[in-house]
């Protein structure tokens, strides 16, 4: 009976999970009407919560444990709460990515449930914690005014934050990425992404001549390079794309991106020279299957996950995904590929390709050059780490170590994606004030008393 | 009044949403417009994107099997948990592999023994053949649904599904008692789909009996190799039967049909004589003739009038040194050394399918084919399809792939050797009006000791249009023609009917 309920609702999740995809694409496109877009956020809202009541009735039946019941209910209450906040306080929230975010979550707790009840509900606390810290933003960003002049500030403070990692950080999986503060393992890469997005648009917003850019370089290579020398290779690809892309969009020159996109080019074969573990990550990226037991462990016991699971996975319980290596965090889209399936998986991969979207639509939309350039950041930011992590996982190019934001077990990660989220929805809300939208809604509005 | 601001707000939403407007606003006031570079970025990443989503798609429609299948892959034996592992069929619907359950036991059964050895394989100790490769298949179940759902409610299995392979099972029992007591291998494969239609390796061993017998199947002194497939794994020296491939070298590098060559019995060159066998003397031959005596002096001459790299470049067009086009797995690769023509001894040695040269009788059996198929070779594979307990079909394999080794006019001049072969030469017992029988024999020396040699038989047979290929090794059984010969007629006899 168990297992009956489990596949229906296996195939129930991909469905609605198809749905759900389906209609946030529909909500990227500009000529919905108003009574539709608003359908469509209310049916969202409903899968979301459908979603956390399906599994946690399969994840109950399974674990017997009464805990599940508390985090099902718990989630609820968050979601809410994050509902709450941006739709019914903040006045000018963007709808589609609190769907978004919620529906993320909910995928996380699930499958973290799933794979290790208390890291579900340590998540579920620091997500708590996350949405109550990261509530304010939005009218910090807003009615603040001292974000464009803080500029060494963030720099000094990044790279002091990861020079400390590099000096005293402890070392997993041969990479120095968390550091050890009093009770908590802190990862403070994931919040230097942020203030390094702050100081580019800092120093790019009002000049763009070569000596402002070089400076702009010197300070990141320096992040840069601490990353490299700490190992954490998937972090200091971030922070390479991101300074890229700024710089390309706020120069309006296509030789620095040419320029550097070379740069990167030349580093990763240097790379592969220099450092025997980037060797190894490209050898077992190249034929994982003939390594299986040594560098390529990680990967095939990934691709088994999502191989044997198929396009409809094998039902929640059914697969074996705790034999796929830091399955919480790195690899938890092979875990949530195996028991819910590709097509889950993939549908997953698409919310997060909306949000991307959302980021730079949002950011297309901005005036003043500073926020305009800080939404183009964060949303870079978002879509190369998507972009690796997935990318690593499922063997499309070597795998370098990051999470999936918003998915990954880990409070760092999560509290950084739910402060860029955050900031994101502050960003949309200035783009009201500064009035141009007012305007365009007001001869919107004419135009259909006319007709 | 609440309503009119939240509708005020849903206005918002979609406004601040219309991209082309803003570009069309925005390319008007101000002069730059951030937007070719806003257009350059998303579209950079919106092909990442696109191509990791094609990719999974990819990886999981078709090259996942690879992973699924591993041995590595813990997750199969999960599988029997909830599903009786399938059965296992002849094309002709056979049943070589089944499971009973026995109490609350599952025993896996192999009516047919050791017929089928070596192909279908066993289920213990970490497996092999067809029981193997098809793991996964024999472990899903795709009974009718409502079936399923029944026995999900009652706690019971269900009937897993049933791999039909592409086997003849009376070509496999002519092959299996053909070749008897001795060691050695036939393979037969239909030239036109590349299905296997038999393969036995012999020593062979119960199926059944393997998991108690494990020790002494397996042990390190058992110098027999039991386990070991020799149709897909055992190396042999070639013997005469690379006379096929020196022959098409010869005449892709300037020889002709017509060329003569004269047989005194044996060549000398730099120190080194070769001899015909059995002290033959041949006299003058064309190209033809000399194939269908299998005259060592000829061959040794024609290898010997090749520049260096000639003969390697064609045998491994011919598929040496390389990955056989094959959905099985373990299969080894035949090995041609021969690079250099200063060692005239060792070039007149690998000329006659002596010297270093290994081959696999499957790989044999595969050039055999390419000369049937007017030089394509397919896919060779071994599963027809699946289909589930009640005979309905759950998946097809479509196996395109080609791969040309030689061209249509090469493959007719081989053609006609091998053809002359059984009109004149040392096949004769296979030139029969039934059907139309083309072939090479070979006796290939593996000791020092002369008498002591493997007989093959490699070559095909048509009737109207259905064909096959065979290639036989029989170890220590001395000349081709008078061991592997017959058995290639008896097996050809079955296939294409009395
Ligand atoms: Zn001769």
């Amino acid at each position: 009976m168990i297992h009956l309920i489990t596949e229906i609702v296996r195939l129930l999740l991909i469905i609605m999970i198809a749905v759900y995809t389906y209609d946030s694409f529909k909500a990227l496109r500009s000529n919905t009407s108003e009574r539709v877009a608003n359908r469509l956020y209310r049916k969202q809202t409903t899968i979301v919560y459908l979603t956390v009541f399906c599994s946690g009735l399969v994840l109950y039946l399974h674990t017997n444990d009464q805990r599940v019941i508390a985090i099902t209910a718990a989630q609820s209450v968050l979601f809410a709460l994050a509902m709450l906040i941006y739709k019914q306080i903040y006045e000018y929230a963007n709808k589609p990515l609190i769907n978004n975010m919620c529906m993320l979550l909910a995928i996380s707790f699930l499958i973290l449930t799933r794979l290790r009840i208390d890291h579900a509900i340590r998540q579920l606390f620091m997500a708590a914690a996350a949405l109550l810290i990261t509530c304010v933003i939005p009218l910090l960003i807003e009615k603040l005014k001292l974000w464009k002049r803080l500029t060494y500030f963030y720099a000094v403070v990044g790279i002091l934050a990861l020079g400390a990692v590099a000096v005293l950080g402890r070392e997993t999986y041969g990479a120095k990425i968390n550091i050890k503060l009093g009770p908590v393992l802190l990862q403070p890469s994931e919040f230097v992404k942020i203030l390094l997005v702050f100081f580019i648009a800092c120093m790019l917003y009002q000049r763009t001549d070569l000596h402002q850019v070089v400076i702009t370089g010197i300070i990141t290579a320096i992040m840069i390079l601490i990353l490299v020398a700490s190992k954490d290779l998937g972090s200091a690809l971030i922070f390479f794309v991101t300074f890229l892309v700024m710089v390309y969009v706020a120069t309006q020159r296509p030789i620095y991106l040419l320029a550097g996109l070379s740069m990167m080019a030349a580093a990763s074969v240097a790379g592969y020279f220099l450092f025997s573990h980037v060797r190894t990550r490209v050898l077992a990226w190249k034929d994982p299957l003939a390594v299986v037991n040594d560098q390529g462990y990680q990967i095939c016991q990934s691709l088994f996950a999502i191989g044997t699971g198929g396009w409809f996975g094998s039902g929640l319980f059914q697969g074996m995904p705790q034999k796929i290596p830091v399955v919480t965090t790195d690899f938890v889209f092979s875990a949530i590929s195996e028991e819910l399936g590709a097509l889950f998986a993939l549908s997953m991969i698409f919310i997060c390709i909306s949000n991307f979207l959302m980021f730079f639509n949002i950011a297309m939309q901005i005036r003043d050059q500073f926020y305009k350039l800080i939404a183009l950041g964060l949303g870079t930011v978002y879509g190369i780490q998507v972009f690796t992590t997935l990318g690593g996982v499922t063997k499309f190019i070597p795998s370098t170590g990051v999470t999936l934001p918003l998915v990954s077990y880990g409070g760092s990660s999560i509290l950084s994606t739910m402060i860029l989220f955050a900031i994101i929805q502050g960003l949309y809300k200035r783009a009201f004030s500064e009035g141009d939208l007012h305007e365009k809604r007001q001869k919107r509005q004419k135009k259909q008393k006319r007709s | 009044m609440r309503r009119d601001r939240r509708d005020r707000r849903n206005k918002r939403d979609l406004e601040i949403m219309d991209l082309e407007e803003d570009t069309r606003r925005t390319g008007k006031r101000r002069p730059h417009a951030r937007n070719v570079e806003f257009a350059v970025v998303t579209y950079a990443f919106l092909l990442l994107f696109i191509s990791l989503c094609a990719y999974f798609v990819y990886f999981v429609s078709f090259q996942s099997e690879d992973f699924i299948n591993h041995p590595s892959n813990a997750r199969l034996s999960k599988l029997s948990d909830t599903v009786i592992r399938g059965n296992i069929t002849t094309k002709d619907g056979v049943v070589v592999a089944k499971s009973e359950i026995k109490g609350e036991k599952e025993v896996r059964v192999y009516p047919k023994g050791r017929t089928y050895a070596h192909v279908v394989g066993y289920n213990s100790n970490g497996m092999a053949g067809v029981e193997l490769e098809r793991n996964f298949q024999l472990l899903r179940s795709h009974s009718f649904f409502l079936t399923r759902i029944a026995n999900d409610l009652a706690n019971k299995k269900s009937q897993g599904d049933t791999v039909v392979t592409t086997l003849d099972s009376k070509l496999q029992e002519t092959a299996y008692n053909g070749i008897g007591s001795y060691q050695g291998a036939a393979v037969a494969i239909d030239p036109d789909t590349g299905a296997i239609l038999a393969m036995v390796s012999k020593p062979d061993f119960d199926p059944n009996t393997v998991a108690s017998s494990w020790k002494s199947l397996s042990s390190g002194d058992n110098s027999s190799s039991v386990l070991l497939n020799r149709a897909t794994q055992g190396l042999y020296p070639p013997g005469s039967t690379f006379k096929m491939v020196t022959a098409l070298s010869y005449l892709q590098n300037g020889g002709k049909m017509s060329d003569t060559f004269s047989c005194s019995g044996a060549l000398s060159n730099n120190g080194y004589t070769i001899h015909c066998y059995g002290g033959e003397v041949h006299g003058q031959q064309d190209l033809t003739q000399a194939f269908g005596n299998s005259c060592n002096v000829a061959f040794a001459t024609a290898g010997l009038s090749l520049e260096k790299g000639e003969l390697k470049e064609t045998a491994e067009r011919l598929l040496f040194n390389r990955e056989l086009p094959t959905t099985l797995s373990n299969v080894k690769k035949s090995s041609f050394t021969l690079d250099g023509v200063e060692d005239k001894a060792l070039v007149m040695q690998t000329s006659i399918g002596q010297g270093n040269t290994l081959v696999t009788p499957l790989h044999m059996a595969v050039i055999a084919s390419a000369a049937a198929n007017n030089g394509t070779v397919k896919t060779v594979h071994d599963i027809d399809h699946i289909e589930n307990d009640n005979g309905n079909l759950v998946k097809s394999f479509d196996h395109k792939n080609s791969e040309t080794i030689m061209t249509k006019e090469e493959a007719k001049r081989l053609r006609i050797m091998m053809r002359y072969v059984v009109t004149n030469g040392t096949g004769r017992r296979l030139n029969v009006s039934k059907y139309r029988a083309y072939g090479k024999t070979g006796t290939a020396e593996y000791s020092s000791n002369k008498r002591q040699s493997h007989s093959w038989f490699v070559g095909f047979a048509k009737k109207g249009k259905k064909k096959i290929a065979v290639a036989v090794v029989m170890e220590g059984a001395g000349s081709g023609s008078a061991y592997a010969v017959p058995l290639a007629g008896r097996m050809f006899d079955t296939y294409l009917g009395e």
